[in-house]
């Protein structure tokens, strides 16, 4: 990989989302990527919690991802929902105890032979600038062991990012701010 | 210091918060932030580079002590979901969600100001037709939102959310009511500036920000945390907008600029990268 180029403007700092987002950021639906009456709905879900293992009852999280068939999406109304389009972006607060649920698909592999997952931001009072990580769906192994990630990653630490299948068909991805487990956040190139 | 500030916090009992946390003074707090400052000018005095973020791990902000990840970052290089950037349009955010001042039957009480500014990437493009969604404490300093009990008026008229998409050159323009300081529990006697919150995305999800635009010269920057998280004097000025006259406009509203700055996008050089092969 080459050297990414230089910035020509330094970038604004961000600063935490703070405790009283409640009221302007959440919109109907707005953690509906598809109805849940989809046949290919899945429930996406889990709990935030501290370096306590305390949950986070003000944390609020987006999501990003390809469709069903890995093809990365440019469709306007996601503030907006008509039911019918896939934007492939949510949004979610956590409840008061701390736990999140978006309803939409399973990503495909955007190209032959990748492992799909679906791309995560955190935001909390608390937490003074965003955190992204990857939500790997868990059942292409052999795409899994070939991701670069998660093979530039610690044994122990490439199974926080990697989604648990509830039986049901559900998604479980926790996320630890810190301490035990705490979730690998990534950085990318350009980013100062 | 016992930081278990979350614990008993709800909708009901909003400002339960750890009653040490309280009653640790303004010096004290600000005694910690000098000596991390301090520490980070010997650091760029002896080659390091200049910060340009809020460090995730800031003590004097009591909440971030057990909500920021003690792992660096783990660098990756981005792959396509990454290198894009969910779209909205006018389908999303109508035009008059731009001016904060006319959502109610009345006027709202207060300054009445238009903040007006561009919306850049890291190479200095303009990011057009994205979303901007801004909040906002009303000219008493009180939010619209349950969790803020303090004893300052609710404004009937002004509930202190709006929305915009970027115009072609990234530019983009809210009327509002200037937002007054607010009281807060980090401390004893502690006070936010006056601020507006600011979300943002780019043309590639990694950009994704959101952050608090200040007030020029405001007396309480020295004294908060949140601010402060932010170690390097460069960095923090690139939050505060400036007074702007061409803005301001006859017997109506004074006016600031603020134009931001988002990451480096990296799908333009990625994909030439690709087409070298």
């Amino acid at each position: 990989m080459a050297q990414a180029p230089e910035l020509k403007l330094v970038p604004t700092p961000g600063q935490t989302v703070g405790p009283f987002y409640g009221y302007a950021l959440p919109f109907e639906k707005d953690n509906e990527l598809v109805n849940q009456a989809h046949p290919n709905s899945v429930r996406l879900h889990g709990v935030v919690t501290d370096g306590k293992g305390e949950v986070i009852p003000d944390a609020l999280l987006e999501i990003w991802q390809a469709d069903e068939n890995g093809k990365v999406v440019s469709r306007d109304g996601s503030l907006v929902r008509d039911g019918y389009t896939f934007t492939g972006w949510g949004r979610v607060a956590v409840d008061n105890v701390g736990h999140y649920t978006f309803t939409t698909v399973n990503p495909g592999p955007t190209e032959e032979g990748k492992a799909p997952f679906i791309m995560l931001t955190v935001f909390a009072r608390g937490l003074l600038n965003r955190l992204f990580t990857r939500i790997y769906l868990p059942e292409d192994t052999a795409a899994l062991a070939k991701d670069p990630l998660l093979a530039s990653l610690p044994e122990d630490r490439r199974q926080s990012l990697i989604a648990a299948r509830e039986e049901d068909g559900s998604l479980r991805f926790d996320i630890r701010l810190q301490g035990e487990n705490e979730t690998v956040f990534l950085s990318y190139p350009r980013e100062n | 210091m016992s930081v278990e500030t979350t614990q008993d916090e709800s909708f009901k009992n909003a400002h339960v918060l750890d009653p040490a946390a309280t009653a640790v003074s303004q010096e004290e707090i600000s005694e910690e932030i000098n000596d991390i400052h301090e520490s980070y000018r010997q650091e760029v005095l002896a080659g390091k580079k200049p910060e340009t973020q809020p460090r995730v791990d800031f003590a004097p902000y009591r909440s971030s002590l057990l909500r920021h990840p003690t792992k660096d970052l783990h660098h990756t290089d981005p792959e396509t979901i990454e290198l894009y950037s969910p779209a909205f349009g006018q389908r999303d955010v109508h035009a008059l969600e731009a001016d904060l001042t006319i959502q109610h039957n009345g006027e709202p009480i207060g300054e009445r100001i238009v903040v007006a500014g561009r919306v850049l990437d890291g190479d200095g493009r303009p990011v057009a037709n994205q979303l901007i969604e801004i909040w906002q404490a009303n000219a008493a300093g009180r939010y619209v939102h349950k969790r803020d009990q303090h004893p300052a008026p609710i404004d009937p008229n002004f509930t202190g959310v709006g929305r915009a998409i970027t115009g072609p050159n990234g530019e983009y323009s809210f009327t509002t009511i200037k937002p007054a300081p607010y009281p807060w529990k980090n401390h004893h006697n502690a006070w936010r500036p006056a601020h507006i919150h600011f979300s943002l995305f780019g043309t590639d999800f990694t950009q994704r920000m959101i952050t608090q635009m200040y007030f020029p010269g405001d007396p309480l920057f020295a004294l908060d945390p949140i601010y402060q998280s932010i170690t390097d004097q460069d960095a923090r000025d690139r939050l505060v907008a400036t007074y702007d006259h061409s803005i301001t406009s006859h017997e109506w509203a004074t006016g600031y600029n603020w134009d931001i700055v988002l990451t480096g996008s990296n799908r333009t050089w990625m994909e030439d990268e690709e087409g070298d092969h």
